[in-house]
């Protein structure tokens, strides 16, 4: 124990000494943190619409990043990895919902919850069991930036990832401003029983929804093959991570997730180089709990306030 | 006089095929004593998610740190080997109520989905810092010591360990239900706010259930880590995707909420599972996610859950002559 925490406070003060070490530590968190905003985006979008939450959002990016490496395996460029990941795990979120999902729409939150866990194990399980348990990565074949005399290293591929997050990012709230179907999403967020009665199908909503959710996870993952790896246990540390930003930023709301992703991501970074990459993952979901447990506190507060 | 003297024929007769049944089956003794072991893990789930309405997947927490206290205890201190045992249950189970006690009153303040996701996260996150700690072995994991006794007859041991575990764990929680505890966690589960309204201290009492599953689970984990020999931090001690899940898919499937339902669904799902392996071997866990997703949109009442729907005056509910026989708690 004792090391440990020797080791912590020597890193505290290299980073100190070195600041930067930290621009390193604050580039990284943002560029990675985009591609976590963009799972987070689509996890909101189904809790706001269907009031559900989906489990299963880590194994959307897990098969997104699978189509971008078998892309690259057939030597393709995966960053056609991005469209094609869309396509087919719209496809596969539809059939999902005919299947599964429209059945637990109007149940208890529980249900849902369980359900797609169900959902997410039986994908892994597959995944395991076509794929393998192998680390893959997709290799783009682009170079790396060396700033303040090399000590600084952005991989080119992560600006590409950073940006094209953006462009996915910004195309769905474009299409759910814009469009018909968009339009008809966001009013049965609103009151789904009224969009009902004013001739909206929201079954079709529903489907479009989740369809579109598992798109924007599967470009979200093609984006974490070219930047990191991909293995079929990678889900849950996703969708726990994309809960976390949702509780963050709340609904529907694409600037506040966005800036939560990174955050997440920066204060991941941060957490990983002083405790020690071997804690990265616990801190990241002791910070879950800790959220948790902080805002209700803050909301008992607010209840406090209001009487 | 009759139904005291039926239930007593039962239940000894229960308990004879229990006692006996490492000599009638002496192939699958590691196979039963994991029954026993999966009969806890629903029972306990079901005191807070059937019983209190608070659905955790993070009770394999209580679960992970019962092995590892346990298996520390063996480690350290140059115990003999029964003695360790015991001792190092007992101290994981007393570490794990500790625990639950310390970080009830604020994680069970969560509730509904946040509750869910919030344990979910717990159970996570204790994995992953186990893996990370050297004094546990870190992500290498802990070997138990070797069974000293008589080559063949571990598996007996452990057999009558976890049935003894088993075995103090339905008369406790059947006691805690049939008096003012239960009704008091019932009451949280239908209208928590109400409870409150009506004087209830419910934070003493959600803590309290969820101490009491943590002991037993405590209990269990020492027992199990020394039965599998080698404790994998996220893979055996806290497996939230097999052993976490599976609690509540088999109180679920039994019917949760009941006593005996959590009973029924860990030997229906432990055959089942048994069965996978056998047949399945490799597609076992993707047969399990189906199983999850089936039971929970097809079948979410469980079977006792489905009986008490089709027979209600069995279980001592009275119907009114005009009345739709009230829909079991959710």
């Amino acid at each position: 124990v004792d090391r440990g925490k020797s080791a912590a406070m020597s890193n505290l003060e290299l980073l100190f000494n070195a600041p930067v070490l930290s621009v390193q530590l604050l580039l990284d968190g943002m560029l990675i943190g985009a591609i976590f905003a963009l799972a987070a985006y689509g996890m909101a979008l189904v809790w706001g619409v269907m009031n559900i939450i989906n489990i299963a959002q880590g194994e959307f990016v897990m098969l997104g990043g699978y189509t971008a490496y078998f892309l690259y395996r057939a030597g393709i460029h995966p960053l056609f990895g991005i469209p094609l990941a869309g396509v087919l795990l719209f496809i596969l979120g539809w059939l999902l919902h005919k299947s599964v999902i429209y059945r637990v729409v109007d149940k208890d939150l529980f249900i849902s919850i369980l359900a797609t866990f169900g959902l997410s194990i039986v994908i892994q399980q597959l995944a395991n069991q076509l794929f393998g348990a192998d680390v893959r990565t997709a290799e783009s074949g682009l170079g790396t930036f060396f700033l303040f005399g090399s000590v600084v290293t952005v991989a080119q591929i992560k600006l590409v990832a950073f940006a094209a997050a953006l462009v996915v990012g910004g195309s769905i709230t474009l299409f759910l401003k814009r469009s018909r179907m968009g339009q008809a999403i966001r009013a049965t967020a609103q009151n789904a029983r009224a969009a009902r009665i004013l001739g909206i199908d929201t079954d079709q909503v529903y489907a479009w929804t989740y369809a579109l959710n598992a798109a924007i996870c599967g470009a979200a993952g093609a984006l974490v093959a070219m930047t990191w790896i991909i293995h079929p246990y990678l889900g849950l540390p996703y969708t726990l991570r994309s809960f976390m930003i949702v509780i963050i930023a709340g609904l529907g709301n694409i600037g506040a997730v966005l800036g939560a992703g990174m955050g997440l991501s920066i204060a991941e970074n941060f957490a990983g180089f002083i405790l020690g990459t071997e804690y990265q993952a616990a801190f990241v979901f002791g910070l879950l709990v800790v959220i948790l447990v902080w805002r209700r506190f803050w909301l008992a507060r607010q209840r406090r306030y209001l009487e | 006089m009759k139904r005291t003297l039926l239930a007593l024929l039962l239940y000894g007769g229960l308990a004879a095929l229990a006692l006996s049944a490492p000599a009638l089956a002496p192939n699958f003794r590691t196979q039963l004593a994991f029954l026993w072991v999966m009969i806890v893990f629903s029972l306990t789930w079901d005191l807070l998610g059937g019983q209190m309405g608070y659905n955790s997947f993070g009770n394999i927490v209580f679960f992970g740190i019962g092995m590892y206290a346990c298996a520390v205890m063996q480690r350290d201190f140059g115990l003999g080997y029964y003695t360790a045992l015991f001792t190092g249950m007992g101290v994981g189970a007393t570490l794990a109520v500790a625990v639950a006690a310390l970080v009830g009153s604020a994680i069970l303040g969560l509730r509904g989905q946040y509750f869910a996701i919030g344990t979910l996260g717990l159970g996570v996150a204790a994995g992953e810092f186990a893996s990370g700690w050297d004094y546990l072995g870190a992500g290498s994991g802990m070997v138990t010591p070797l069974y000293p006794g008589v080559a063949g007859t571990r598996e007996t041991f452990f057999y009558y360990v976890t049935l003894a575990i088993a075995a103090l764990t339905v008369p406790v929680l059947r006691r805690l239900y049939s008096g003012q505890f239960g009704l008091t966690i019932n009451a949280i589960r239908d209208d928590e706010d109400k409870a409150e309204a009506l004087g209830m201290r419910t934070t003493r009492y959600k803590t309290t259930a969820w101490c009491v599953s943590a002991f037993f689970l405590g209990l269990t984990g020492g027992a199990v880590g020394n039965m599998i020999g080698f404790i994998d931090p996220r893979d055996v001690a806290f497996a939230g995707s097999t052993y976490g899940v599976w609690m509540v898919l088999m109180a679920i499937l039994g019917g949760k909420g009941t006593l005996w339902g959590p009973v029924i669904g860990a030997v229906i799902f432990h055959v089942m599972q048994e069965f996978f392996w056998t047949y399945f071997l490799g597609w076992q866990r993707v047969a399990m996610g189906l199983l999850i997703v089936l039971t929970v949109i097809f079948f979410p009442l469980g079977i006792l859950g489905w009986a008490r729907e089709r027979w209600p005056e069995r279980f001592g509910h009275r119907i009114e002559a005009n009345l739709a026989p009230t829909e079991p708690a959710r």
